[in-house]
């Protein structure tokens, strides 16, 4: 049995030019939706402990998580055309794509802060309550891993400067940020439909 | 080789899977948020119906962005991800289930 996937794993990898790094990559990934899935617990947990303060309705403003929301979702189909272009080795319509991607994610990142600040602002920050604590921990990591993602773009986007093909590394790592980009998006699709849409309810 | 390693493994599709997969993935965003915004439903219905809509639209996620699918290359991703999904699910449900019991208990609310 154990021979049996040994030779199947080797006979996958010669097949197929999959990188281990890859697959490591996914592990993390998953570690990380562990990290999400407790957060969103706690959420759960405290989402109408209000202690006097606003509630879902009070504070959330739907359209700008529509906006938020298709910022993401184009941005994780111009990254896909950015992978895409990567297979095929045109380096210079990947790094655009990328690029695209890049000022989507910031223009994310900038909704975000904005909301947040606002927040804040009017007094409804993360001490408020535990309702505030909780929302402010579980949107706020996500931010942080969108801000990540971005950094690495910023990084890749500098590697890949006046390269004319690209390596089986580099495709190892845009493929990488591709899955951490994506894996970003589902965690946004539970976040609007089970913070904000939920807390509109 | 090009094609060959355009045909394997994660990170790979093609235009046309990423444009099916994001016309779906706008077709559900755009489900959930009208029916909250319209209040079609009762508030409890509305809730079960865009729980039941981002599970799709995850799903959908999944095999068009990252290329999740039943294939032999996959298999470990797969399995991981099965295992992580439990966990996650063992997590969340037991921690809404006991605070729940707890403060009914302790009539905090």
């Amino acid at each position: 049995m154990a021979q049996n996937m040994t030779a199947d794993a080797a006979h996958a990898h010669d097949e197929h030019h999959e990188s281990p790094v890859v697959f490591g990559f996914w592990l993390y990934l998953m570690t990380d939706c562990i990290i999400f899935g407790t957060l969103f617990a706690v959420f759960a947990v405290l989402r109408d402990q209000f202690a006097g303060g606003p509630t879902g309705h009070e504070v959330f403003e739907l359209s700008g998580v529509g906006i938020e929301t298709a910022i993401l979702l184009f941005s994780s189909i111009t990254y896909g055309f950015g992978m895409i272009a990567a297979h095929e080795n045109k380096v210079s319509t990947m790094r655009t794509w990328l690029g695209v991607t890049f000022l989507l994610g910031l223009g994310f990142l900038f909704m975000e802060i904005r909301e947040f600040s606002h927040m804040i602002a009017e007094g409804n920050g993360p001490d408020r309550s535990a309702f505030l604590s909780a929302f402010f921990t579980l949107v706020g990591t996500h931010g942080l891993h969108v801000t990540c993602g971005l950094l690495w773009m910023a990084v890749l986007l500098f590697q890949t400067a006046g390269k004319t093909e690209l390596n089986e590394r580099m495709i190892g790592k845009l493929t990488c940020l591709s899955l951490f980009w994506h894996f970003l998006d589902i965690v946004w699709i539970c976040v609007f439909t089970f913070v904000y849409l939920m807390g509109v309810l | 080789m090009a094609d060959h390693i355009s045909s394997s493994g994660e990170g790979h599709g093609s235009v046309g899977s990423y444009a099916t997969g994001f016309v779906l993935a706008v077709i559900l965003t755009v489900a959930s948020f009208g029916l909250v915004m319209s209040h079609a439903m009762s508030p409890s219905a509305t809730g079960g119906a865009i729980a039941l809509l981002a599970v799709v639209q995850i799903v959908v996620h999944l095999i068009y962005f990252l290329h999740m699918n039943g294939s032999s290359e996959q298999r470990w991703n797969v399995m991981a991800f099965t295992f992580t999904v439990l966990s996650v699910l063992v997590l969340v449900g037991g921690t809404m289930f006991i605070m729940h019991d707890t403060s009914i208990n302790m009539m905090s609310r």
